[in-house]
């Protein structure tokens, strides 16, 4: 009888509507962001890491990169600890992604110093030669206006004072961006607790090798390093590696472990076989350049 | 029947105009994925990938998919109903406005005004006018069924009506938002809750704006098409009242293995694979009702169409409940399977029964035959051909990127950096940017073959007002 009243089927549609709605969306309003998510250590963006994050939205940036770790081996060896809802209450709206053109971003923050970012931005080729993500140098141009960011502080209810907008006056666009890359899912001290031990001997598998092989491996230090100690090895936001004078063991924790509050990542993703592999080169290479 | 008091004038311009903006979303679709093999094609500020994909997607959605929703809606309710529409000059402001807030969105998103919430980008003030123009557009379609002359409602309306609130229920909560100012505002819901309510609206815009009419159509056109009935009434009631209470639970299986409470992602789980006999009943139906008609799809372009788009539609419901499982998410989802999908339902499904539709509707609003049907067949193999390059270079695309992502060594560390595994993209994307040429060309053929129509086309033999009763 609905197949001959318009108005019921409206209603009854709607009903059938309404079901699922409040129970996969309305419901879950009682669970997230209340206490139970709460982490402590998570604080709201600053003014200049809010004006970032409205930058990263304009330009469409969660088009090409996601902002969320899974809890599944590849994600979490690949970008670090998985993510938790406690860690977003400050995002509006949230910035997730659907899609990994790039890289995933949720554990950026703290990964490279500010300099690889920078330059980065300018032109990511020049670091990843082989990239799709276009140059945002152009971001450099534009200053950030504290007045519209004194507005959005009020809008979202951060904390801020009238110093730290004032100090925005000389900052521009990019400054913001790369304020933003740092705080990403910095918030948790998840690198510290996510540091790699290595347990026994460390034995250079690759003693007996002749130098051809070595110098061959080149690749590898091209792909993962050279954008930041450089092509020759001379150093730019990384230091000179030409003249180190580490034992075998000593280079390979430091390749393998990072220096974390050094700005320099860890590459145990690599693998125990290229972090060797790498080491040996670097250590050739510096043969190479005495003679 | 004096079909001179319909008002075909209002469909007419709606088909002129989702032509218009169908022809910029898929223009724009094959900038963005040249920009995506070849990064020098960005201009910033303006002309970036990050500011054309969405002016790419929702071209598509509201320009393309609401304006044939718009031109079908107007022309279906004043034939099922037998009455001429509500308000004509309702009808006409729609026009107007549809054309006002497309316009007005391509040019905020281009300035860079966005939301960056997918499919919803637009900001609070073009939400406002989206919001009136649905309002104009449900309460005219609404007011016309309720001074049908017939009283029994075929089934096209349901889903019409059932889109009309489900779309409105949607976009209003999805678009709450705290302004900043004119061009700025944050969303009203923070992080995963957020998440939640957009993956809510975004996995039911496609139920509501993308399923429900475009079955509004099939389940009208095909029987006109053919001339036979549709296959069981009883079939569509079941598959309609299950489709629209089950679709609304789905929208977590966008989020699996993020933050979202797990019981959220298991209910969407659960809900997605049911949804395939909804979704199955409709596809059957249409088979069904092809009972001795097959050959139609020889002689019948407009046959060859629906049937592909429904078929289409059928594998869509398959591979989406597929991927709406965890373990397969786990490994397929962020990779380009994913697009490879959601383009399967849009070139292949939507505008497949687009086109039908308007191909069926042309010589009845402009009383001229089809200018060319060798042109409407090439335009179909071309569509199709182009869209079947499209979405499998882009699913072995997925399967090969998302293997990669997954590869171990011994020792338990990845095989391969992020960038090694990217780079493996470039041979697909290319293919990709091949297939939308394709489509393109095929979409340029058909807004030819309407534009010669008009121009030339022979004035129909009969009027078709007679042997217009409902299917």
């Amino acid at each position: 009888m609905w197949e001959k009243k318009p108005v019921l089927l409206i209603v009854l549609a709607t009903c059938a509507i309404l079901v699922g709605t409040i129970v996969t969306m309305v419901l879950p309003f009682a669970w997230v962001n209340t206490e139970a998510d709460r982490i402590e250590g998570v604080t709201p963006y600053t003014a200049l890491q809010q004006e970032g994050r409205d930058v990263y939205i304009r330009e469409g940036c969660n088009n090409c990169h996601s902002q969320t770790v899974r809890p599944l081996v590849s994600d979490v060896l690949r970008y670090g600890e998985y993510s938790k809802s406690g860690e977003f209450v400050y995002d509006r709206p949230f910035l997730w992604g659907s899609k990994r053109t790039g890289p995933d971003l949720a554990r950026l923050g703290g990964k490279y110093p500010d300099a690889w970012h920078y330059k980065h931005m300018d032109s990511p080729r020049s670091m990843v030669p082989k990239t799709n993500m276009p140059d945002y140098e152009w971001l450099r141009d534009y200053p950030l206006d504290p007045q519209m960011i004194q507005r959005k502080m009020e809008t979202l209810d951060f904390p801020y004072t009238p110093e730290e907008i004032k100090a925005l006056e000389d900052k521009n666009e990019m400054d913001a961006i790369v304020a933003y890359m740092q705080k990403l899912g910095s918030d948790i001290p998840w690198r510290d607790t996510t540091e790699t031990t290595i347990v026994g001997e460390l034995v250079n598998p690759y003693t007996e090798t002749d130098q051809a092989t070595i110098s061959s491996w080149g690749s590898i230090y091209l792909e993962n390093c050279a954008a930041c100690h450089g092509e020759q090895m001379e150093g730019e936001i990384g230091p000179e590696l030409i003249g180190e004078d580490y034992d075998d063991e000593i280079l390979f924790e430091l390749i393998y472990s990072g220096i974390t509050d050094g700005g320099m990542p860890g590459f145990s993703s690599l693998g125990t076989d290229k972090v060797w592999k790498l080491t040996n080169f670097i250590r050739n290479y510096k043969a190479d350049g005495d003679q | 029947m004096e079909k001179q008091n319909y008002n075909y004038a209002i469909v007419r311009s709606f088909v002129i105009w989702s032509l218009i903006w169908g022809l910029v979303a898929v223009l724009v679709g094959v900038i963005v994925s040249f920009q995506m093999v070849e990064p020098d094609l960005n201009f910033p500020p303006y002309l970036t990938f990050g500011r054309l994909r969405p002016i790419h997607t929702n071209a598509g959605i509201y320009g393309w998919g609401v304006g044939v929703i718009f031109a079908t809606f107007l022309y279906i309710v004043q034939r099922l109903c037998k009455t001429p529409l509500w308000s004509d000059k309702l009808a006409k402001f729609q026009l107007y406005f549809f054309n006002a807030t497309i316009i007005a969105s391509a040019v905020t998103l281009l300035l860079g005004y966005t939301t960056s919430k997918e499919y919803h980008e637009m900001e609070w003030p073009i939400d406002v006018m989206i919001v009136i123009l649905w309002v104009a557009f449900g309460l005219n379609i609404i007011m016309t069924i309720l001074k049908r002359k017939d009283e029994q409602m075929y089934i096209s309306l349901w889903y019409m009506m059932a889109s009309i609130v489900g779309v409105a229920i949607l976009f209003l909560v999805n678009a709450a938002a705290e302004p900043v100012s004119l061009f700025k505002s944050y969303s009203a819901y923070a992080g995963t809750n957020d998440a939640n309510v957009h993956w809510w609206f975004g996995h039911n815009a496609v139920a509501m704006a993308l399923t429900a009419p475009p079955l509004a159509m099939f389940y009208y056109f095909l029987p006109k098409s053919t001339g036979v009935p549709i296959y069981s009434h009883r079939l569509s009631i079941i598959a309609f009242w299950s489709l629209i209470f089950m679709y609304l639970w789905t929208g977590a299986h966008h989020l699996l293995w993020t933050p979202v409470p797990d019981w959220i992602q298991t209910l969407a789980m659960g809900f997605s694979v049911m949804l395939i006999a909804p979704s199955w009943g409709s596809v059957f139906n249409g088979y069904l009702s092809m009972g001795g008609q097959w050959h139609q799809m020889r002689e019948n372009y407009l046959v060859k169409f629906l049937i592909l788009g429904i078929t289409f539609y059928g594998l869509q419901t398959l591979q989406g409940p597929m991927q709406a499982i965890r373990t397969f998410s786990a490994f397929i989802h962020y990779t380009d399977w994913v697009p490879a999908h959601i383009h399967m339902g849009t070139m292949g499904w939507v505008s497949m029964i687009s086109f039908a539709s308007i191909y069926f509707m042309i010589p009845r609003i402009w009383d001229r035959e089809i200018y060319s049907i060798p042109l409407a067949n090439l335009q179909f193999w071309l569509i199709l051909v182009g869209q079947l390059i499209w979405s499998i270079s882009l699913w072995v695309a997925g399967v090969l990127q998302a293997g990669m992502w997954n590869a171990m060594n011994s020792d338990g560390s990845l095989t391969y950096t992020f960038m090694e595994t990217m780079v493996e993209m470039y041979p697909y994307w290319w293919a990709r940017a091949f297939g939308g040429v394709i489509y393109l060309v095929g979409l340029i053929i058909f807004i030819y073959n309407i534009y010669m129509t008009v121009k030339k086309g022979e004035p129909t033999a009969v009027t078709t007002a007679t042997a217009e009763g409902r299917a």
